[in-house]
C-alpha cells in the first residue's frame, strides 16, 4: 500500500468524486481524501476548486489531518483570498492551544497564507507567539516576522515587531536567536540602509556564545551575520577569531566556508608580526583541502572560493598544489577550475610537477580542457620565469602531435611567451611555420601572422608567407586583417626592396575595399606614416614593446577585497559584486576590509569604519542609468587625442607635420597616392589645438587669491569605475571656473582616451575645453587636471539645485558620477551693487521671498567677515551698528544674472551670526546660505 | 532563502515540486533545461545556474536532479549541503531514493519537506527528530494506520530540537546496549605511467552505531591522534577535549552516525596498497592493438586485497577487444567504450592478468589520449593510514555496553594513468 494509488483516479469526475469524499462522514475517507488531493497538488495539478471542501475539515483534532489541510491552504489561498479569511479563527484558536508543536504550526502556516486580509488578523497571535513561554514556538514566530515583512513591510514596522525581532538576540536559547539573526539579516537585505542588525561588542558576545550551541544552520546565520561587524581593534579581531576556529572542523562544508569568510575578513586588521596570525593560517588550509574531497557541486563552490583566497594570501595554500590535480573523471567544471588554482599556485619550487600534469592533461578527451590545459603551460612560462625553456619545450611537443585545437591554442600562447622573453625562443619559429596550413581560427591565425611580421628579418620566406594569408584578406575575420596589416607593414620596413608590391597591396585593401573602419583607419595611418617619414614610421610601428605583465587574470585589488567579504556568498562564485548582478539592484551596500590597525585605538572612529559605503557616497543625487544613457547620446567626446594603436606615439606624430609633409618623399620611387576623398583632413587641427590647450591648463593651477576652494573630495571610487578614482574640487580665480581633478588608475591595466561630459544642469556647467590626459595612465598612476568650465551650456533645473551629473568615459567603459558643487563658484566680481539701487531693491523684493538662517560658531568680527567674503565674489555695500551689533548688507551675483541681497548681524560676543536673504529666485537662498557658510568657516 | 524545490529525472520531467514561499513557475527550470543539453552528461550541468530573477542550485544523485530556487543572496554551499540532506533524508525514510519511491510516497516526501524548512529557512533536518515528527511508512504501520485511522504524524513536540544534546531522544532503553565504530578509509590517489606515487591522500570517517540506554557520555582515544590532519565533528563532539587532550568526548546520538571524517593528507606519505602493470600499445596504421594489465598487492601489511574491479574509459577508436583474463570476469561495451574487469581477491601467488587485442578503426591515426585505469578494491582489517582506536570509555551509566571497533580501506577515486 503506497501513496501510488491517489494518483490512480485521473478521470473525468475526479474533483467531483474528491468532493463527495471529502463531506463524506467518515473521518477516515475524508483523510484518503484529503490526501489525494495533496497528491494532486504536488504533481502541478489544479485542485483549486475544492477549497471550501478542504478548508472544512480543518477543525479537526487529527493532527495529521490538520497539517494536510495547512499544505493545502499555503498552496491556494492567495487564489482564494475570500474563502481563507474562513480559516482564520481556526488559526487564531489554534494558537492558543495549550500543545506547542500546535501553536508553533498554526503561527507558522499563518504566516505562509500570503493573503493581505489575513495578515491583519495574524498580528496578535504572533506578538504573543513572540513572547511565549516556549522557545521552539518563539523561534517559529521569528521567522513568521521574515514571513510577514516579506508580504507587508509596512505592518511590521507599524506594530513593532521588528524591534521584538532584534530583542530576541538576547534571548536564552541558541536556536531563537539564531533564527532571529535570520529573520533581521533576511528583511536587512531588503532595506540597505537600515540599521537593524545593529553589531556592538556586547551583542557579538552574545552571537559567539549562540554560534557554540545552535544547530549547524543556525551557525552559518550567526557567521554571516558576524562577518558584517567590524571590530573595534586588532585584540577584539583576535578574540572573535579564536572563538570562530572551531567552526572550521564541523562536518557542514556551508559552516566551513562561513567560518573561513570571518576569518579572512578579520585577519586584515591583525598585525603580521602577530604569533597568532601565522597560526591562523596554518589553520586554514587543511579545512579547504578537505572540502575538496566532497561531492563535485561542493568543490566546485569551494574552489571558486579558493580562487579568490590564493589570490588574497597565497601563502595559505602554496603547499596544496598535489590537491588541485585533476582526476579525469571530475565533472568538467570542477576540472577547469582546478586548473586555474593550479597556475595561480605554480611557483619555482613546484613547476616541473605542474608541467608534467598539465602535459598530461593535453592529452585528455575533452577538447575545453585541453585547450586550458595547454594555455596554462603558456601562462605557467610568463609566470615562472627559470620554467620558461621546459615549458617551451613541452609546447613543442604539443604541437608535434599535431592535433588540431592543440597546435592552434599553442601558438597562441608562444605568442605570448615571445612577447614576455624576447629574442630568447625564435629557434622554434620553423617549427611553427610548419603547422601554418592547419591554421583555422581566428585567434590562432592571427599570433602566426603577429610572430611572422614581428620576426619578419629571420624568416626567409617571410613574404611568401603572409602573402599566402592575403588572398583570402576579404574572408578573414578583424582581428586577422588588423594583424596582417601590421605584419606587412613591418615586414616592409625591415625588408623594404622586396616587399613594395605587398604593402601596396595589403595597404589599398585595408583602406579602398574594406567596410571596417578600424581596418581602414589604420591603413591611412600606416599608408600616411610611410608616405611621409619613413624613419617615423620604423620608430613607431618597431617600437620597443612594454612587457606583458605576469598574470593577466587577476581580480583588480579592490574587487578582490570586496569579493573576500562575500566568501560563500552568489558573488564569490561569480566573482563579481553582488551590485552587479543582484535582481532589482536594491541599494546593495559595498563591503570592504577593515583596515589594519595598529594596537593603538583611536585609529578609526566607530562611525567611518562599519562595512558602510565609500564616504563620498551621495544616495540620491545619483539618478537611475536609464536617464543618463540619453544624454549619453549627446556625448560629444570632443576632438581625440591619438589613434588607439598609436597611443604612445602620439607626441612625436603631433609634431610631424601630416599633411604638409612632401607626397614625394617616397621610398625608392614607389608612388603611394591616397585617395583624396579618404584624406582625413582635420586629422592635423585637433592635435594642434591639444598642444595649446597644454599651455592654458598651466595657467589653470596654482592657488592664486581666489575663491575658497573645498579640499578634494571623492567623486567616484575605482571599486565603481573598473578601477578609475576621481576625486576633485571646483575652483573660481579671477574670473573663471574650473574643475580641478585628479585621476588615479587603480585597476591592473592602462587607461587611455579619457573624456568628460556634463549632463544639462541648473546654471549651465560645461566644460570650455575637452578632457586632456596627456599621457596614457598607467596602473597606479595619478595625474592632475584643472578642467575649465563655462556656463554657457544648456540649461536645466536640477534636485538640489546645484547638483552636477557627470560621464567620464576613457578606453574601459563610460562612468557617471553626480557631485554637488558649491554655489560660490557661481558668483561673479562684478557683483557689487550701488548702493541707492540695494536699497531700492530690498524693498522691491517681497518679504515672503525673504530667507533667514543662523550661521553658529563663527567667532570673527565684520572686518574679518566682510574680507573673507569679497575674495570670494560677495560684496559688502554698507555697514550699520545698531544697538551694539553690526550689521552687514551686501550683494552677490550669480554667472545666471540673478541678484542675491543679504544682511548679516553680527553680535560681539556671540558666536553666531544672522543672515536674512532677499532673492527674486529664492530657491537659491539655501545654496547662497551654505556657501556662505563654508567661505566663513574655512 | 530556499524558495521551491524541483525533482527532475533525467529525461528531464519534472515530477515533484515544493514551494515555501510564494509559488514560483515551473518554466524557470527551462533554464535548467537549457543547461542540462548543453552539457553532455548528466553529471557536467553545471551546480550553479544563474535565470533573469532566480538562481538555480542543484546536486544530481541516484539519476534525480534536486533543483533548488532562490531568489536573493544565499550561500551556495548552505543550499547545497541542504539538498544534500533532503537526499539522506529520502534515502533513510524509504530505503533508496528513486523516481518510483518518491512517487509512491509522495504524501509523506511532501510532509517530510515542509518539516525541513519553514519560509526556507532549515527547521528540522535531523533524522531521528524528522521521524519523530513523521513516522517513517513501513509495511506494518501502513496496514495498522488503514485499520485503526491513525497516521504517520507524531503529535509530541520533537524534545530533542530544544535539548542542549539536541541529536538525542530522551528516554532511550535497550536490552543489549552495544557500541559499534567501523573505521572507514578510502585511498584517492593518481599514479603515473611508471608506477610512481603522483598524489594520494586519505579520506576517512567512522561510522558508529551506538544503542545505548539513557545518557552515556562516550570518550575515545587512539593510539596515534597526530596522523589526523583535518577533522569534521559530528556536532556532539566536545571541541575543547579535542583540543587538548586528542579525545573524542561526546553523547552520542541514538543509532547511526557519522562520528567523525578526517583528512590525511598529499604531504604525508601514503602507503599504496596495489600496484598495476600495463602494457597498452596502439601501433600506428596497424587495425589490431596490443593489451596487457595485471594487479599486484604492494603494501598490505599482509592483508588481502578483495573485490578489486578495474574499469578504464577507453578511446573511441577502439572497435572492440578480445581479451582473456586469468581469473574474473571482463566487459567491454563498444559503444560507450567502457572496459570493466571484475577480477574478485588477489592471490599474491598467482597474480591476476588480462590480456589480449584490441580492434582499431582501420585506417584511423592512433588515438591522441590514453586510458586511464580506475581500480576498486577493499581490504579488510586495515586503516591504511595506521589510524588505532586506543579505547573507548562510557562515563555516566552503570551497565556494561557491548564494544566493538572494525577497519576497512577501500579505494576512493584511484588512478592509474597508462
Amino acid at each position: 500500500m503506497t501513496d501510488s494509488k491517489y494518483f490512480t483516479t485521473t478521470k473525468k469526475g475526479e474533483i467531483f468524486e474528491l468532493k463527495a469524499e471529502l463531506n463524506s462522514d467518515k473521518k477516515e475517507k475524508k483523510k484518503e481524501a484529503v490526501k489525494k488531493v495533496i497528491a494532486s497538488m504536488t504533481v502541478g495539478k489544479d485542485v483549486s476548486a475544492l477549497f471550501p471542501d478542504v478548508v472544512n475539515c480543518m477543525q479537526t483534532d487529527n493532527l495529521e489531518l490538520k497539517k494536510l489541510v495547512y499544505l493545502y491552504l499555503m498552496n491556494y489561498a492567495k487564489s482564494q483570498p475570500d474563502m481563507a479569511i474562513m480559516a482564520v479563527n481556526t488559526f487564531v484558536k489554534d494558537c492558543e492551544d495549550p500543545n506547542p508543536l500546535i501553536r508553533a504550526l498554526a503561527v507558522r502556516t499563518m504566516g505562509c497564507i500570503r493573503v493581505d486580509k489575513i495578515t491583519e488578523y495574524l498580528c496578535e497571535p504572533l506578538r504573543k507567539c513572540l513572547k511565549d513561554e516556549d522557545p521552539y514556538v518563539r523561534k517559529t514566530a521569528a521567522v513568521c516576522v521574515a514571513k510577514l515583512h516579506d508580504i507587508n513591510a509596512q505592518l511590521v514596522e507599524d506594530q513593532g515587531f521588528l524591534d521584538t525581532l532584534k530583542d530576541l538576540i538576547s534571548d536564552s536559547n541558541p536556536m531563537v536567536v539564531a533564527n532571529a539573526v535570520a529573520a533581521l539579516s533576511e528583511i536587512a537585505e531588503s532595506h540597505p540602509s537600515s540599521n537593524l542588525l545593529d553589531l556592538n561588542p556586547q551583542s557579538i558576545n552574545k552571537l559567539l556564545t549562540a554560534l557554540n550551541e545552535c544547530t549547524e544552520w543556525g551557525q552559518i546565520f550567526i557567521l554571516d551575520c558576524l562577518a558584517n561587524y567590524t571590530p573595534k581593534d586588532d585584540r577584539e579581531a583576535q578574540s572573535i577569531c579564536e572563538r570562530v576556529t572551531p567552526r572550521l572542523s564541523h562536518a557542514n562544508s556551508a559552516v566551513v566556508l562561513s567560518a573561513v569568510k570571518v576569518l579572512m575578513k578579520f585577519m586584515e586588521m591583525l598585525s603580521k608580526d602577530l604569533d597568532y596570525y601565522g597560526t591562523l593560517l596554518k589553520k586554514l588550509a587543511p579545512p579547504l583541502v578537505t572540502l575538496l574531497s566532497a561531492e563535485p557541486e561542493l568543490q566546485y563552490v569551494a574552489l571558486r572560493n579558493i580562487n579568490l583566497i590564493v589570490q588574497k594570501r597565497p601563502e595559505i595554500l602554496k603547499h596544496e598544489m598535489k590537491v588541485f590535480f585533476v582526476k579525469y573523471n571530475d565533472p568538467i567544471y570542477v576540472k577547469l577550475e582546478k586548473l586555474d588554482i593550479m597556475i595561480r599556485l605554480a611557483s619555482q619550487a613546484n613547476i616541473a610537477q605542474v608541467l608534467a600534469e598539465l602535459k598530461e592533461y593535453a592529452t585528455e578527451v575533452d577538447v575545453d580542457f585541453v585547450r586550458k590545459a595547454v594555455r596554462a603551460i603558456g601562462r605557467c612560462a610568463i609566470k615562472v620565469e627559470q620554467s620558461a625553456e621546459r615549458c617551451v619545450s613541452t609546447l613543442l611537443d604539443l604541437i608535434q602531435t599535431k592535433v588540431n585545437y592543440v597546435v592552434q591554442e599553442a601558438i597562441v600562447v608562444i605568442k605570448d611567451i615571445f612577447r614576455k622573453y624576447p629574442n630568447k625562443y625564435e629557434s622554434v619559429i620553423a617549427t611553427l611555420c610548419e603547422n601554418l596550413d592547419s591554421l583555422d581560427e581566428p585567434e590562432a591565425r592571427a599570433a602566426m601572422i603577429w610572430i611572422v611580421g614581428e620576426y619578419a628579418e629571420r624568416i626567409d620566406n617571410a613574404d611568401e608567407l603572409l602573402e599566402s594569408f592575403l588572398e583570402g584578406f576579404h574572408d578573414e575575420s578583424t582581428q586577422v586583417q588588423l594583424q596582417l596589416l601590421t605584419a606587412i607593414v613591418k615586414l616592409f620596413l625591415k625588408k623594404p626592396t622586396e616587399t613594395q608590391e605587398l604593402v601596396q597591396q595589403v595597404l589599398s585593401l585595408a583602406t579602398q575595399d574594406s567596410d571596417n573602419p578600424d581596418l581602414r583607419d589604420r591603413g591611412y595611418i600606416y599608408w600616411r606614416l610611410l608616405s611621409t617619414d619613413p624613419v617615423a614610421a620604423k620608430e613607431v610601428v618597431l617600437a620597443e614593446k612594454p612587457l606583458i605583465s605576469e598574470e593577466t587574470d587577476l581580480i583588480e585589488p579592490t574587487l578582490l577585497d570586496e569579493l573576500i567579504c562575500y566568501i560563500g556568498t552568489l558573488a564569490s562564485v561569480y566573482h563579481k559584486p553582488p551590485s552587479a548582478f543582484v535582481e532589482g539592484g536594491r541599494g546593495v551596500v559595498h563591503k570592504c576590509l577593515p583596515p589594519r590597525t595598529a594596537s593603538n585605538e583611536s585609529a578609526e572612529s566607530p562611525e567611518a569604519a562599519p562595512t558602510g559605503a565609500p564616504p563620498a557616497e551621495q544616495p540620491d543625487v545619483i539618478p537611475p542609468q536609464g536617464d543618463l544613457l540619453g544624454d549619453l547620446l549627446n556625448l560629444d567626446l570632443g576632438p581625440p587625442v591619438s589613434g588607439p594603436p598609436l597611443a604612445t606615439s602620439s607626441a612625436q606624430m603631433g609634431a610631424v607635420d601630416l599633411l604638409g609633409g612632401g607626397l614625394d618623399s617616397l621610398i625608392g620611387s614607389t608612388n603611394f597616392t591616397p585617395p583624396a576623398a579618404a584624406v582625413p583632413a582635420s586629422l592635423g587641427a585637433p592635435i594642434g589645438s591639444g598642444l595649446s590647450d597644454l599651455f592654458d591648463l598651466t595657467s589653470g593651477v596654482g592657488t592664486l587669491s581666489g575663491s575658497y576652494v573645498a579640499p578634494k573630495a571623492v567623486w567616484l571610487p575605482a571599486m565603481k569605475a573598473k578601477g578609475l578614482e576621481i576625486s576633485g574640487t571646483f575652483t573660481r580665480q579671477v574670473g573663471s571656473i574650473s574643475m580641478d581633478l585628479q585621476l588615479t588608475n587603480k585597476a591592473l591595466q592602462v587607461m587611455t582616451d579619457f573624456a568628460i561630459q556634463f549632463n544639462r544642469n541648473s546654471f549651465g556647467l560645461a566644460p570650455a575645453a575637452p578632457l586632456q590626459v596627456h599621457a596614457p595612465l598607467s596602473p597606479n598612476q595619478t595625474v592632475e587636471i584643472s578642467l575649465p568650465l563655462n556656463t554657457v551650456g544648456s540649461v536645466m533645473k536640477m534636485e538640489p539645485l546645484n547638483n552636477l551629473q557627470v560621464a567620464v568615459k576613457n578606453n574601459i567603459d563610460v562612468f557617471y558620477f553626480s557631485t554637488l558643487y558649491p554655489l560660490h563658484i557661481l558668483f561673479v566680481e562684478d557683483g557689487k551693487m550701488d548702493r541707492q539701487m540695494f536699497l531700492a531693491t530690498w524693498k522691491d523684493i517681497p518679504s515672503e521671498n525673504e530667507a533667514q538662517f543662523q550661521i553658529r560658531d563663527c567667532p570673527l568680527n565684520a572686518e574679518a567677515v566682510s574680507s573673507k567674503l569679497q575674495s570670494s565674489n560677495i560684496f559688502t555695500i554698507a555697514k550699520r551698528n545698531v544697538e551694539g551689533q553690526d550689521m552687514l548688507y551686501q550683494s552677490l551675483k550669480l554667472t545666471n544674472g540673478i541678484w542675491v541681497l543679504a544682511e548679516l548681524r553680527i553680535q560681539p560676543g556671540n558666536p553666531s551670526l544672522t543672515l536674512s536673504l532677499k532673492c527674486r529666485a529664492p530657491e537659491v537662498s539655501q545654496h547662497v546660505y551654505q556657501a556662505y557658510e563654508t567661505i566663513l568657516k574655512n | 532563502m530556499i524558495h521551491s524545490l524541483f525533482l527532475i529525472n533525467s529525461s528531464g520531467d519534472i515530477f515533484l515540486e515544493k514551494h515555501w514561499k510564494s509559488v514560483v513557475s515551473r518554466s524557470v527550470c527551462d533554464y535548467f533545461f537549457e543547461a542540462q543539453e548543453r552539457a553532455t552528461e548528466a553529471e557536467n550541468v553545471p551546480p550553479v545556474i544563474p535565470t533573469p530573477h532566480h538562481y538555480l542550485l542543484s546536486v544530481y544523485r541516484h539519476k534525480i536532479f534536486f533543483v533548488a530556487v532562490i531568489q536573493t543572496e544565499v550561500p551556495p554551499l548552505f543550499v547545497i549541503e541542504f539538498l544534500h540532506r533532503v537526499v539522506d533524508t529520502f534515502q533513510d525514510y524509504f530505503g533508496v531514493c528513486s523516481e518510483p519511491v518518491i512517487k509512491d510516497n509522495v504524501v509523506v516526501v511532501y510532509e517530510v519537506l515542509e518539516e525541513m524548512l519553514d519560509n526556507g529557512f532549515p527547521l528540522a533536518t535531523e533524522s531521528n527528530i524528522l521521524k519523530e515528527l513523521i513516522k517513517p511508512p513501513t509495511i506494518l504501520r501502513t496496514v495498522v494506520n488503514t485499520i485503526t485511522g491513525s497516521t504517520n504524524v507524531g503529535d509530541q513536540l520533537p524534545t530533542g530540537q530544544l535539548s542542549v544534546v539536541p541529536w538525542r531522544r530522551t528516554g532511550v532503553k535497550y536490552t543489549n546496549n552495544e557500541a559499534y565504530f567501523d573505521v572507514i578509509e578510502e585511498i584517492d590517489a593518481i599514479i603515473d605511467k611508471s608506477g610512481s606515487t603522483i598524489t594520494a591522500e586519505i579520506q576517512g570517517v567512522i561510522d558508529a552505531c551506538v544503542k545505548l540506554t539513557g545518557m552515556p557520555d562516550l570518550t575515545l582515544s587512539f593510539m596515534n591522534p597526530r596522523l589526523l590532519d583535518d577533522v569534521s565533528f559530528h556536532p556532539c563532539v566536545r571541541f575543547k577535549r579535542w583540543e587538548s587532550e586528542r579525545i573524542l568526548s561526546f553523547i552520542p546520538p541514538d543509532g547511526n552516525f557519522r562520528l567523525l571524517s578526517y583528512h590525511v593528507s598529499a604531504q604525508n606519505l601514503v602507503a599504496i596498497p596495489v600496484y598495476v602493470k600495463h602494457n597498452i600499445s596502439f601501433r600506428d596504421s596497424s587495425s589490431l592493438g596490443r593489451f596487457e594489465i595485471t594487479v599486484g598487492p604492494k603494501q598490505t601489511m599482509g592483508k588481502a586485497i578483495e573485490g578489486v574491479i578495474v574499469t578504464s574509459q577507453m578511446p573511441k577508436g577502439v572497435l572492440n577487444m578480445s581479451l582473456t583474463p586469468s581469473q574474473g570476469t571482463h566487459t567491454f561495451d563498444p559503444v560507450t567504450k567502457m572496459l570493466s574487469w571484475d577480477v574478485g581477491k588477489i592471490n599474491p601467488q598467482k597474480l591476476p592478468s588480462l590480456k589480449g587485442t584490441m580492434s582499431l578503426q582501420a585506417g584511423a591515426s592512433k588515438p591522441d589520449e590514453n586510458p586511464t585505469i580506475n581500480l576498486q578494491f577493499k581490504i579488510q582489517q586495515l586503516a591504511i593510514s595506521g589510524l588505532k582506536v586506543n579505547r573507548l570509555d562510557m562515563y555516566g551509566e552503570k551497565y556494561k555496553p557491548f564494544k566493538g571497533i572494525k577497519y576497512m580501506t577501500k579505494a576512493g577515486k584511484f588512478q592509474v594513468r597508462t
